[in-house]
């Protein structure tokens, strides 16, 4: 392990009516550390906790009303991190029908996104398949995970710019059913948020093609290892900017801004007609190659698996590089993996500062490198031997 | 849970904005255990401010003539106008000190969602206020947040043909928040290193 590269640690973690848990408390080591059970204990719900600090959503559902334990209408994820030689307590309570509140060494913060980048950590799990396979939004999704855990700032970009769409598209479908009499009115109106949407649109544009440029080299160098007998894996950037203009777009913020601005006169009255906003980030895709056919539609069942894995740890390595050794959690995957690629996983672990992995059986954990073993049985966790 | 007219009363505080079931139980069993003439004070007032208090004909502020004090005070900077969205913003803008000139209350801002155009603001009244060449400067004081942003682009370009000043309040105000709640002293800097928009 380099000494030079900070990484981060969880050592600590409290989950209050979280789940299936009422009061936990739990305390790691560094080391990989095997959280195992019977299905259905809880395990899983350990390590989304860990996932939702990182990046404010659960791995595995879009709302946060299934993380509040039954008949209950608030949670709380309170976990310790050490980063280098810091610790830092966050914390955050999940509520149902108001706002969430986050809080920083006890002290809350105005808004919940201001604790991303606290702790940084990658989550592989079996819901990763819907990136290979899934719609585009999944894609995007990816990105923005990584996105905002290295740029935390970013995220108040996203919010800025989902707010300014909806707006946008607000005023689009009420101006489809205005009478031409009232079109001037409308563009007068449409012309100032088209501003502010291409203004955080160009941000994230920007800051997503950086991404993929940085991301697809450590992807592909992952995926020649763990698939050494398939086609090359390739990551570009298809922007609905390039797709619209049908050309392609240097990335430099001023020419974003002015192709932006030319798409968006281009689509006006077809956006006009439809009543929604047809160019932006939001209709980005996160195009992946292999050889020369797509990924979804044309990859193996094997292939997708590889693909999903080898994004999930570029994006481990490039957050390593670019910022501090993520978290790694590995949610029930050995059990997918064939030989080889058990064995690239099981490399990745051993050289990690700190990495859970859940699983049903001992047999689906890197026996040998495990420090740590908590079973779980019915919300109860205790650490044992192995 | 509760009967009848404490049942009532227990909805109609519920309903005020910043009051929730909780708040409003505490208050209903505060006013329970009130004095008589005190409860009877505070209904007269809400009684009072109901038909006395209304909107300013020239600025869309609240007064209760027809045209608000700050309208009338003959001291007032008649060339200059400060463009906000609620009458609320007016008194956080008044105790900073900072400013001589009038107001025009908009009356929110442009937010399509919540169907919410020009039209549905005090933005022909303003218009025609600046008609008659008196005012030279206007200073937009919309929220710092987005539909806040969107309202002072809008009034910068419409604004901007009639060749008289446009500026803007100056950043450093919190970013996403509402003018009322910053602070005197964030907001008086704000106002005083306020910027021309061209
Ligand atoms: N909001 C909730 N309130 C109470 N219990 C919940 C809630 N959400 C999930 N559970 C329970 O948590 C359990 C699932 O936990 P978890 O997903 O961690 O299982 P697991 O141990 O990872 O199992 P597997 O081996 O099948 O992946 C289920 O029994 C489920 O009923
Ligand atoms: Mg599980
Ligand atoms: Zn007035």
């Amino acid at each position: 392990m380099d000494e030079a590269v900070p990484h981060l640690q969880v050592r600590q973690l409290t989950l209050q009516n979280f789940r299936n848990y009422d009061d936990l408390h739990l305390t790691f080591p560094g080391g990989v550390i095997a959280i195992v059970g019977s299905n259905g204990q809880g395990k899983t719900n350990i390590v989304e906790a860990i996932g939702y600090l990182s990046t404010l959503h659960s791995h595995r559902v879009a709302s946060d009303i299934p993380l509040i334990r039954h008949d209950h209408t608030s949670a709380v994820i309170a976990a310790e991190v050490i980063r280098g030689d810091r610790a830092l307590m966050v914390d955050i309570q999940l509520n149902t029908g108001r706002a969430n509140q986050a809080r920083i060494n006890k002290v809350a913060v105005p808004r919940t996104r201001e604790i991303l980048g606290v702790l940084t950590a990658i989550t592989f799990a079996p819901e990763d398949l819907a990136i290979v396979r899934g719609d585009p939004s999944e894609r995007r999704a990816f990105l923005n995970d990584i996105a905002t855990q290295q740029f935390p700032r970013l995220s108040g970009v996203m919010a800025d710019y989902d707010r300014v769409l909806k707006q946008r598209n607000a005023l689009l479908k009420s101006a489809g059913g205005a009478r031409r009499s009232n079109l001037e009115a409308v563009s007068a109106t449409l012309s100032v948020w088209d501003e502010q949407l291409v203004e955080f649109g160009t941000e994230l544009m920007c800051a997503r093609n950086e991404l993929i440029v940085n991301l697809a080299p450590l992807v592909a160098s992952t995926y020649a290892e763990i698939a050494p007998h398939s086609e090359p894996l390739s990551l570009s950037y298809d922007d609905s900017l390039s797709r619209s203009e049908e050309r392609p777009v240097t990335y430099d913020p001023d020419a974003v801004r002015k192709a932006f601005f030319q798409a968006l006169d281009t689509k006006r009255q077809q956006e006009l007609d439809r009543g929604i906003t047809l160019v932006g980030p939001h209709r980005d895709e996160l195009r992946l190659t292999l050889g020369r056919a797509p990924v979804k539609g044309y990859a193996s069942h094997g292939e997708s698996w590889s693909v999903a894995l080898a994004l999930r740890l570029g994006s481990y390595d490039l957050l390593a590089r670019e910022r501090a050794t993520p978290v790694l959690i590995l949610d029930d995957v050995f059990a997918e993996l064939d030989t080889r690629r058990r064995r690239h996983l099981a490399e990745r672990v051993a050289d990690a500062p700190q990495a859970f992995i859940t699983a049903a059986v001992d047999e689906d954990v890197p026996v040998d490198l495990v420090g740590c073993w908590l079973e779980v049985d019915k919300a109860e966790v205790t650490q044992r031997d192995r | 849970m509760y009967e009848g007219v404490l049942a009532d009363l227990i909805d109609e505080l519920g309903q005020l904005p910043g009051i929730g079931p909780k708040s409003a139980q505490r208050i209903a069993f505060y006013l329970l255990q009130a004095e008589e003439e005190d409860v009877k004070r505070l209904a007269n007032t809400l009684l009072e401010v109901q038909e006395r208090v209304k909107f300013c004909e020239q600025c869309g502020n609240v007064s209760e003539e027809d045209i608000c004090r700050i309208c009338r005070d003959p001291r007032r900077d008649p060339s200059m106008l400060c463009v906000v969205e609620e009458s609320r913003d007016v008194i956080a803008i008044e105790r900073t000190g900072e400013y001589r000139g009038r107001y025009h209350v908009l009356g929110g801002a442009i937010s399509p969602i919540d169907g919410i155009g020009p039209e549905q603001l005090r933005v022909r009244e303003l218009m025609q206020r600046l008609s008659d060449g008196a005012i030279e400067e206007v200073i937009i004081a919309t929220d710092p947040n987005l539909e806040g942003e969107a309202t002072a682009t809008y009034l910068a370009r419409a604004l901007n043909p009639l060749g008289l000043t446009v500026s803007r309040l100056a950043s450093g105000l919190p970013v996403g928040g509402d003018l009322e709640y910053a602070d005197e002293v964030t907001l008086g800097r704000a106002f005083a290193g306020r910027r021309r928009v061209d």
